[in-house]
C-alpha cells in the first residue's frame, strides 16, 4: 500500500473529516480484509476461522482485542463469541491476541464525524463511511471512545457463527452425515444419534476447509449468555486476589525499576547527583533516561527509596508554570482567531440577543482533574536474541531480535509502533503482551511507561525489566483532563422554558495534545471541545454552539467522557438556570425542549424512578441533568439534603438508553462507577500547577469518592434496540450538574465551578 | 532473619528492617494479591490482617511483623475454597478493575469478625479509607451485607458451582 498506508497509519481522525488531505479510497482495498494474525504457524491440526477464534486439540483460545481496563471487555467480547459458537463459560481460555490491523475499530467513526449519531441523512452516513475507511486502513485498534460492545457485537458473534458452521462443516465431513442433521452444543458438534464431537477433535479437519462465511446471527430471544445476568469471567479472580495485572508479573530474575523524570511535563533534566543513591542497598545500576533518571533494583521498595534520594536540577517547564497563568489563557481565548468552530447555530442568536429582554449572562469553569487508576504506571520489557550492532551476520542475526512487552494499553498498535521506533527495529519485531489492568479511565492511552521500559531494556540488553512508576510520580506525569470556561447568554421564556441560548466553550484541545505526543498529526476542528453541548438534544428557537480551542498548556489527555466532562456540567448547569429564571419545572422544562425521542424516554424515566414531582423532606433538594455523549442519552437526577451545613449526597436515579443491553450486571457497574466517577471528581478533585508541577501529589489531594460519600445509585437501561451504544463513559457528563442543580435547590446556592468543594462542605 | 507466621506458615526473610511488609509480600514472597497503589496509607489496596487487625502494610516496616501473625487475600481463601466474605463478592460481582478489590475484601473480613451484623453507616464508616476508583461502592456494600447474613446463619451454604474462573 505503500505510501497511502503510512499516510493512513499516520492521519488520526479528528473532529470533521478532515481525510488526510482527502485521501480516496478504492472501493476493493476498504473491502479487503487485513490477514488473519493467528493464521501464521498454525499446526496441521489446528484451525483459525478468523481473527478471534483458534481451535486446537488441547484446547480453545478466543481472542479479545479490546483491552480490558476494568470495564469488563475481555469478558464481554469472549461472551459474544461463544453465544454463537455453543461454548460455555470454562470451556476456552481467553486473551486480548497480538495488535493486529485486523482488530481495527469500526464503531470509532461515529464519534469522528460531525453529525448527530441519530443523524442517517446521506451526507452523515457517507462521512462516517470515509472515516471508518479511514480507521480500516490504519488498522486503528483501539479501546476507548465506549466503543468495545458497538465495535464488538456483530463482528464477534459473526467470528463465533462462522466457527460453529465451519465445524460442523467438518464433522459432516468426518462422519458423512448431511450438515443440516448436525447440531452444536457446549463446546461440540452432537450427531443425530446424539454422539458429540468435541470441537477440539475436530479442529484438524476444520483446519481444510474454507470458513463457511454464509451464516446468519441468532435472535436475542435465543440467546443463552447475552442479555442475562452473567458471572464476568474475571469475578473469581478478583475476589479471591489472583488475577494478575501487569504490575504482578515476576517473571524469571526480573530486575526492578523506576524514575523520575522532570515533573514539569516535557521538561528536561539539567544535571543529577546520583552519590548517595548510588551507595543505596539493593541498588544495581543508576541510568540516564529522555528528561531523567532510572534506577534498577532488587526490588521495587528500594528502587523507589535510591530514586527519591537522587538530587535532580529539573530544567523549566514548557508552559506556563502557575495556574493563574492558564486560566488567564482560557480567559483570553473568546476570540476569533481562536474560534475552532461554529457547531450549531438556530435562528438568529444575534438578533434574539439583541431584542428587548432581559439576557441572563453567566460563566462556569472546570478545572484539570487526573486519571489516577489504581495500578500506577508499569510495563516489563525485555530486549533479547540478535546480536549488539555490528556483530551479527546479515539479515538472519537481526530477525532473532526482538523486544517483549507486557503492559495495559488501549493502542496497542501505536505502544508497538513507539518500542519499535525506540529500538530501531521492524514493527514485527515486537511483541506486545496486552495485560489486565487496574483501572484507566484514559490513563493507559498514553505513553510513558512503555516509552521509560524500553529505554532501560535497550540499555541492559537480554534482562527483563519491570518498570514501576511510584504513586507520586504517576501523579506528576497524569495528563489531565482539559481545564475550561464556558461564557453562556441566554433568555428565558419565550413560551418554552427558553428563548435563545449562546453558549461560547473555551479548552485546550484534549485529542490534539493527546495525538501530537501520539506523533499523530490531527487537522480540522476538535469535536470534543463542545461535546455534550451542540449536540444537545433540546430545540430552541435561537440557539449557537461556538467552540475556541486555547493554546495547548499543560499537556492534556482523554479523561473518562473527554470533552462532554466540561461541556456537559456548562450547558446543562445553564440551561438549569434559565429554566428556572422562566418559572418552570427543570425536569418538565427540558422535556418541554427536548426533541429526541431516546433522550425524552431517559428523561421521563429517571422522573418516574426518582417520584420527580413527590415533595422532599425540608432541607432536601433534586437536581437533574441529561446529556448525550458517545451517541448514548443518560438522564440523571441527585437528590441531595443540607444538615448543620453540610452536603449529603442521598440518591441518584440513572436511565440510559444503549439500544441493547449485552451483559446486565456490567451494565449496572459500569453506569454506577460513571456516576461516582463523575460525582466524586466533581465534587473534590483539582489539578493545579505552581512552578510548572501538578501540587497535588496522591491520593489524599486528590481523592474522588469514598465509600461514605457515596449515594444509593438506581440504575434503569432502556433498550430500544435500534442501535448499540456504549455505557463507560456516557454516565459521567450528567452527574456534575445534576448535583450542582440539586445542591441549588437544596440551598439556593449556584455552583458554577468545579471543584465544589472549593464553596460548600460535603457530609 | 525476621521470622514470622504468614497464612499460617512460618516465614523467615531476609530484608532491611525498614522494608514495608507490603513489598516484602510482594517482591520477596511473590504473594502479588496484595497490592500497592499510594504508600502512604491512603487506598488501603495493601490491607493484610496483622495480628488480626486489618492493617496497612505499606505502612507496616518488617522490624514491626517479627513473631507477628500475618494473613493476606492469598490465606483468607482460594478460587476452589473462597472466604465467605470473597464468596459475597463473587456473588455480588463487585469487581470492575478489581485492582483495589484485595484491600475491600481483607477490609470487610475485619470488619465482621469485629461486628458481625454492622449498620450501613457502619460499613461506611470501617470501608471509607479503602479507594476504589471505578466506583463498586454500591456493589460492596452490598457484598458486606451478604456476607454478614451468611456468617450469622448457623448454616453456611457454598456454591462451588459459582467458581468457576477463566479456563
Amino acid at each position: 500500500m505503500g505510501r497511502l498506508a503510512d499516510v493512513t497509519r499516520r492521519t488520526f481522525l479528528f473532529g470533521s473529516v478532515a481525510l488526510a488531505g482527502g485521501v480516496a479510497f478504492g472501493v476493493y482495498k476498504v473491502r479487503e480484509s487485513p490477514d488473519n494474525p493467528l493464521a501464521t504457524g498454525l499446526g496441521p491440526d489446528e484451525a483459525s476461522f478468523n481473527p478471534w477464534v483458534l481451535v486446537r486439540p488441547d484446547g480453545i483460545t478466543l481472542i479479545a482485542p479490546h483491552t480490558d481496563v476494568g470495564q469488563g471487555a475481555r469478558s464481554v467480547q469472549a461472551l459474544m463469541i461463544a453465544e454463537e459458537m455453543d461454548l460455555e463459560p470454562g470451556q476456552f481460555s481467553v486473551n486480548p491476541g497480538q495488535p493486529s490491523a485486523a482488530y481495527w475499530n469500526t464503531a470509532m467513526a461515529a464519534d469522528a464525524v460531525p453529525f448527530l449519531h441519530s443523524d442517517q441523512s446521506l451526507t452523515a452516513r457517507a462521512a462516517r463511511s470515509a472515516v471508518g475507511a479511514v480507521i480500516k486502513l490504519s488498522g486503528q485498534q483501539v479501546t476507548g471512545g465506549s466503543s468495545t460492545v458497538a465495535d464488538s457485537w456483530e463482528k464477534l458473534r459473526r467470528a463465533g457463527a462462522i466457527a460453529r458452521e465451519t465445524l460442523k462443516q467438518a464433522a459432516a465431513a468426518e462422519t458423512g452425515q448431511a450438515v443440516d442433521t448436525l447440531t452444536t452444543e457446549a463446546g461440540a458438534v452432537v450427531l443425530r444419534d446424539g454422539r458429540r464431537l468435541p470441537y477440539t477433535a475436530l479442529a484438524a479437519t476444520a483446519a481444510g476447509i474454507a470458513p463457511v462465511e454464509a451464516v446468519t446471527l441468532r435472535p436475542p430471544s435465543a440467546w443463552r449468555l447475552l442479555g442475562k445476568p452473567v458471572q464476568r469471567l474475571d469475578t473469581v479472580a478478583k475476589a479471591t486476589g489472583t488475577q494478575a495485572f501487569g504490575i504482578d508479573l515476576m517473571p524469571e530474575g526480573v530486575v526492578n525499576a523506576t524514575v523520575r523524570f522532570n515533573p514539569r511535563q516535557g521538561g528536561a533534566l539539567l544535571s543529577y547527583d546520583d552519590t548517595r543513591a548510588q551507595s543505596m542497598p539493593g541498588v544495581r545500576h543508576i541510568l540516564p533516561v529522555t528528561n531523567g533518571v532510572a534506577v534498577l533494583a532488587d526490588n521495587t521498595w528500594n528502587a523507589f527509596q535510591a530514586a527519591a534520594a537522587i538530587q535532580c536540577e529539573w530544567g523549566q517547564a514548557p508552559y506556563p508554570p502557575e495556574m493563574a497563568q492558564h486560566w488567564a489563557a482560557v480567559e483570553a481565548s473568546f476570540t476569533e482567531e481562536r474560534l475552532d468552530k461554529v457547531w450549531r447555530d438556530d435562528g438568529d442568536i444575534t438578533a434574539a440577543l439583541g431584542a428587548a429582554g432581559d439576557v441572563i449572562e453567566h460563566e462556569y469553569r472546570a478545572p484539570y482533574v487526573a486519571h489516577a487508576p489504581l495500578e500506577p504506571l508499569t510495563a516489563l520489557c525485555r530486549v533479547s536474541g540478535g546480536e549488539i550492532e555490528g556483530e551479527g551476520e546479515g539479515e538472519g542475526a537481526d530477525n532473532e531480535r526482538r523486544v517483549d512487552v507486557w503492559a495495559a494499553h488501549q493502542f496497542p498498535r501505536l505502544a508497538q509502533q513507539l518500542v519499535a521506533d525506540i529500538c530501531g527495529l521492524p514493527v514485527e519485531q515486537v511483541y506486545l503482551h496486552n495485560q489486565y489492568s487496574g483501572g484507566s479511565f484514559g490513563h493507559r492511552l498514553e505513553f510513558e511507561n512503555i516509552r521509560y521500559a524500553t529505554e532501560i531494556a535497550l540499555k541492559r540488553p537480554g534482562e527483563t525489566i519491570k518498570l514501576t512508576f511510584s504513586r507520586e510520580e504517576d501523579f506528576a506525569h497524569d495528563f489531565p483532563r482539559q481545564m475550561g470556561m464556558a461564557r453562556i447568554r441566554g433568555i428565558s421564556g419565550g413560551g418554552q422554558g427558553i428563548a435563545a441560548l449562546d453558549i461560547h466553550i473555551a479548552t485546550p484541545s484534549a485529542i490534539a495534545s493527546q495525538s501530537g505526543r501520539a506523533n499523530l498529526p490531527v487537522t480540522g476542528p476538535d469535536s470534543q471541545i463542545p461535546a455534550g453541548v451542540w449536540n444537545a438534544p433540546y430545540s430552541i428557537g435561537h440557539m449557537r454552539v461556538s467552540a475556541y480551542r486555547v493554546p495547548e498548556l499543560a499537556p492534556i489527555s482523554s479523561w473518562r467522557s473527554v470533552g462532554a466532562s466540561t461541556g456537559g456540567f456548562f450547558i446543562e448547569s445553564a440551561v438549569d438556570e434559565l429554566l428556572i429564571a422562566a418559572g418552570q419545572d427543570p425536569l418538565a422544562g427540558r422535556l418541554a425542549l427536548c426533541n429526541d425521542p431516546a433522550s425524552r424516554r431517559v428523561l421521563e424515566t429517571v422522573r418516574d424512578m426518582s417520584g420527580w414531582n413527590e415533595p422532599l423532606p425540608p432541607g432536601h433538594g433534586r437536581g437533574v441533568a441529561l446529556v448525550v455523549s458517545f451517541g448514548t442519552p443518560v438522564a440523571e437526577v441527585v437528590e441531595v439534603s443540607q444538615k448543620g451545613g453540610k452536603i449529603r449526597l442521598e440518591k441518584v436515579f440513572v436511565a440510559a438508553e444503549v439500544g441493547r443491553v449485552i451483559d446486565p450486571v456490567n451494565f449496572e457497574n459500569q453506569t454506577a462507577g460513571g456516576v461516582i466517577w463523575g460525582l466524586g471528581h466533581a465534587m473534590n478533585c483539582q489539578i493545579t500547577y505552581a512552578d510548572g508541577m501538578a501540587e497535588q501529589h496522591n491520593y489524599h489531594q486528590h481523592t474522588g469518592m469514598r465509600i461514605n460519600q457515596c449515594p444509593q445509585i438506581t440504575v434503569q437501561a432502556l433498550e430500544s434496540g435500534e442501535r448499540i451504544s456504549g455505557i463507560g463513559e456516557p454516565p459521567v457528563p450528567p452527574a456534575a450538574p445534576a448535583l450542582a442543580n440539586a445542591i441549588y435547590a437544596a440551598t439556593g446556592k449556584r455552583l458554577r465551578e468545579m471543584p465544589f468543594n472549593k464553596f460548600v462542605t460535603f457530609a | 532473619m525476621t521470622g514470622f507466621t504468614l497464612n499460617g506458615n512460618p516465614v523467615e526473610v531476609e530484608a532491611p528492617p525498614a522494608m514495608p511488609l507490603l513489598w516484602v509480600l510482594r517482591d520477596q514472597l511473590g504473594l502479588v494479591g496484595t497490592k500497592y497503589g499510594c504508600g502512604i496509607a491512603q487506598c488501603g489496596a495493601c490491607t493484610v490482617l496483622f495480628n488480626g487487625s486489618a492493617m496497612r502494610s505499606c505502612q507496616l516496616p518488617l522490624s514491626a511483623v517479627a513473631g507477628a501473625e500475618v494473613v493476606t487475600i492469598e490465606g483468607l481463601g482460594t478460587p476452589a475454597d473462597p472466604h465467605p466474605v470473597q464468596q459475597a463478592w463473587i456473588d455480588e460481582q463487585v469487581a470492575q478493575c478489581g485492582y483495589c478489590q484485595s484491600g475491600q475484601v481483607m477490609q470487610a473480613a475485619w470488619l465482621l469478625t469485629n461486628n458481625p451484623a454492622p449498620s450501613d453507616a457502619e460499613i461506611d464508616a470501617a470501608m471509607a479509607g479503602n479507594l476504589c476508583r471505578c466506583g463498586t461502592y454500591p456493589r460492596i456494600r452490598a457484598a458486606v451485607r451478604r456476607a454478614a447474613s451468611r456468617l450469622a446463619s448457623p448454616v453456611q451454604v457454598f456454591d462451588p458451582a459459582t467458581a468457576g474462573g477463566e479456563g
